[in-house]
């Protein structure tokens, strides 16, 4: 790989001229790049940079129990943290163990660096030994990766993979390094760029002013705008922007699953989560409102429901880093491209400068609307005293124990909604989850990532009981570096999720969706020196909760056994628009005339 | 409708695999597809024709400026230009159908650029629609082998697509 279209500032090296080996020079790279973890697995390919690490030190490894983790856990950094996540891996089932985390990355956007050892150089492309196709298997998953066939490229390309993951709209990147490349006894004068400009890559900063004050016309005349809010505001730190926005204009404000934080979420302004498991209010908003604008968020299908009935009404705003985000599934009429923190201060000081005094009374008849919407009450349910757990009620103790001071992974299903729904979070990056890929495993691994960036935080994993024996091996990771996470488990006994699609829309053919076999999770988590507590009636929740969160330094299992029969409601069915919400059948037709 | 878009790469190893598995993970309709390093050796311009309603093509254009390799890129459909695909053709030539041939190949300014006792390979250079209307005008079962490079295309005017 030649060095064509970067062009490095000499003047601004570290270590400049020192000779190091390839090995070294990966070491120091994240050392320079201000790395503080590398979650990682060893193995052949690596084996050189493993010893540079052993000889260095400086960046603190973490050894996972599966690379699929180690991808995980430097995503769960990354989102906690919002500085780019790290992980190492060998060549072959390394490489290959690691691409469900890449692709978890690569479809919410988050910043990470992933380097993958390779087969030496002269035997790529001979079946070697644990040899794949690392950047042919990881092309349509990273937002870029590197083969690196020349010790001279190294430093410079590991720059420019963080420049990459970090810039424009984040992404994974892979570095591909062939074992020849780490040669210890090839050293090679060692420059770390600190600027490093691509002639290919210009990702976009400030919004076109123009456009911004086109969006702030329609705001102005706006009777029933709503902002629809996603996972770029937070990616974008631009939540302190959104929130003066938010206030300043009164206009209520929804968000999808992965920009949830970015606004408080127990803020009268804020509606609950769209899409297809969000609130009635939010949903109905949406199909009413007049000038929607959203703000780094990608019109997926979960928030969508049927594009024909999307938003029949409004003019749409759109702001987003990604040109591809704009217009992909639904026709916008002002596109704005730029950072979300730039544009939103842009947005603000340009309403500000035009909005009456009294621009907030024009919307009392739409907040009217709302207040109705929100009688429905759609998130209601029952917790009897003597029933069983209901999962909503496990999820509300849960926020009640630590009054939202907590970062909260989630595994995927029926468990991530209802802590979508049931836990509010008042600030970013304090939500992490899956939500492009809908990668099951993913909690675990990406707790022990935030864990370990917020080591005095209290930081928890919800999760279902199949989605933890997904990454459960992680349990020793949490062990050896006694990491003080709590998994409050919401057990259903089924993959709930799959059970209650096939309840819907299969006649209750319960097909493979019981999980059988169920280990004891309360002895498993003790084999691992874990505490393990099972919980099973509601009185004793909400104790066990502050029992277990009391327990500063343990990692403390709970094993909580919730009514296997409940849904996640409201619930958009594939093909329905906004208007067209299913509702918990406990609430009656009456209450939604 | 069509659109002929030129893109210039950078030429690294795996720019051109970005551009294939991105049409086909997306399931754009790719029509040709020409590649080669320009005059700068560490640039190469690809040439694509490409079919779908403006949404897609819109879509299209993004998602190629998207890719880290992609250094610029041009809808020549979007003003005039200038279209020249080239094509080599292998014919059987045998006794009177030797002369029709040649003649035929005059017609169309193409050039016979190899002769055996029984065949001619004959080059001809157009736009897309001229390299097809001189097949049709073969005589029937004459064609041996047909190979054709895919389009290329020029802007007109004095302005380039370089850096
Ligand atoms: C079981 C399950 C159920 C789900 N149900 C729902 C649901 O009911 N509701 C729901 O909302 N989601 C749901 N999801 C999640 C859904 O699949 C999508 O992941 C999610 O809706 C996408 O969120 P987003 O639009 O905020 O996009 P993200 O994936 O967060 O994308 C961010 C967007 O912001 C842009 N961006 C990034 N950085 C910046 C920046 N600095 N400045 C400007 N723009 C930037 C990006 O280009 C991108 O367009 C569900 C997922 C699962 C697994
Ligand atoms: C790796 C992976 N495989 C399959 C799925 C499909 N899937 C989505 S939710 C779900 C069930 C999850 O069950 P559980 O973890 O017990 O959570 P619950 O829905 O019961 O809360 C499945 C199988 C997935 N999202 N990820």
């Amino acid at each position: 790989m030649a060095l064509t279209g970067a062009e490095s500032d000499g003047a601004n090296v570290t270590a400049a001229g020192v000779e190091l080996s390839g090995a070294e020079i990966v070491v120091q790279a994240l050392l320079d790049e201000g790395v503080e973890y590398a979650f990682g697995y060893p193995g052949g390919a690596v084996l050189h940079i493993y010893d540079a690490l052993f000889k260095k030190g400086g960046v603190k490894h973490i050894l996972v129990r599966h690379e699929q983790a180690a991808a995980h856990a430097a995503d769960g950094y990354a989102r906690s943290t919002g500085k780019c996540g790290v992980c190492l891996v060998t060549s072959g089932p390394g490489a290959t163990n690691a691409v469900t985390g890449i692709a978890t990355a690569y479809m919410d956007s988050i910043p990470m660096v992933v380097l993958t050892g390779q087969v030496p150089t002269p035997f790529i492309g001979s079946d070697a030994f644990q040899e794949v196709d690392t950047v042919g298997i990881t092309r349509p998953c990273v937002k870029h990766n590197f083969l690196v066939k020349d010790v001279k490229d190294l430093a410079v390309t590991i720059r420019k993979a963080f420049y990459i993951a970090t810039t424009g709209r984040p992404g994974p990147v892979v570095v591909d390094i062939p074992k020849d490349v780490t040669d210890p006894n090839v050293k090679v004068p060692y420059v770390y760029p600190r600027d490093i400009r691509m002639r290919s890559y210009n990702p976009v900063e400030r919004g076109h002013l123009g456009q911004i004050r086109r969006a702030v016309d329609l705001m102005l005349e706006a009777k029933r705008p709503v902002f629809y809010t996603g996972g770029g505001v937070v990616l974008g730190e631009g939540s302190a922007p959104l929130t003066d926005l938010v206030r300043a204009t009164g206009f209520p404000i929804t968000s999808t699953l992965m920009g949830l934080g970015a606004f408080p979420g127990t803020d009268d302004q804020f509606l609950g989560m769209l899409g297809m498991h969000g609130t009635y209010e939010a949903n109905m908003a949406m199909h009413e409102t007049d000038v929607l604008i959203a703000v780094g968020a990608r019109f997926d299908d979960r928030v969508t429901g049927k594009i024909e009935h999307f938003c029949p009404h409004a003019k749409i705003v759109h702001i987003d880093v990604d040109p591809s985000s704009i217009a992909k599934n639904v026709k916008v009429d002002v596109p704005i491209v730029g950072q979300v923190a730039s544009v939103l201060s842009d947005m603000l000081r340009l309403y500000q400068e035009r909005a009456s005094g009294a621009q907030k009374t024009l919307l009392a008849d739409w907040w009217a609307k709302i207040a109705e919407w929100r009688r429905v009450d759609c998130l209601r349910y029952d917790q009897g005293a003597e029933a069983a757990i209901k999962p909503q009620f496990a999820v509300e103790t849960l926020y009640k124990a630590t009054q939202g001071e907590l970062y909260l992974a989630s595994d995927v299903g029926q468990h991530q909604m209802f802590a979508a729904q049931f836990h509010p979070f008042d600030k970013p990056r304090r939500w992490i989850n899956s939500g492009g890929l809908g990668t099951m495993g993913y909690g675990l691994p990406a707790a022990i990532g935030a864990q370990l960036a917020h080591p005095e935080a209290q930081v928890a994993c919800i999760s279902g009981d199949a989605s933890i024996l997904m990454c459960i091996q992680e349990l020793a990771t949490c062990s050896q570096y006694a990491l003080p996470i709590k998994v409050m488990l919401l057990n259903n006994g089924y993959m709930g999720m799959v059970r209650q699609w096939q309840e819907l829309f299969y006649e209750s053919r319960y097909s493979h969706s019981y999980v059988d076999a169920l280990p004891d999770f309360v002895k498993l988590a003790e084999s691992f020196g874990h505490v393990g507590m099972r919980i099973e009636r509601p009185g004793d929740l909400e104790d066990a909760v502050r029992d277990a969160f009391a327990m500063k330094d343990r990692f403390v299992f709970m094993d909580v056994l919730v009514d296997p029969t409940e849904n996640v409601y409201p619930m958009i069915a594939a093909g329905k628009g906004h208007h067209e919400m299913q509702l918990s059948p406990s609430l009656s037709e009456r209450e939604l005339a | 409708m069509r659109h002929i878009i030129a893109v210039l790469l950078e030429n690294e190893a795996g720019a051109l695999s970005r551009v294939a598995g991105l049409f086909s993970a997306r399931g754009y309709n790719i029509e040709s597809l020409t590649v080669a390093p320009t005059d700068d050796p560490t640039l190469s311009r690809m040439t694509l024709v490409t079919r779908g309603n403006d949404e897609i093509v819109e879509q299209i254009k993004k998602q190629l400026n998207k890719l880290i390799d992609t250094v610029k890129l041009l809808d020549l459909s979007e003003g005039p230009h200038i279209e020249r695909e080239m094509m080599m053709v292998k014919v059987r030539a045998e006794r009177e159908a030797r002369e029709e041939l040649k003649r035929l190949a005059d017609i169309f300014r193409a050039h016979i650029i190899d002769v055996t006792d029984t065949s001619y390979v004959i080059e001809l250079t157009g736009a897309t629609n001229k390299l097809d209307a001189f097949i049709d005008a073969l005589p029937d079962g004459s064609i041996i082998e047909v190979v054709r490079s895919g389009p290329t295309g020029i802007a007109r005017g004095e302005k380039g697509l370089n850096l």
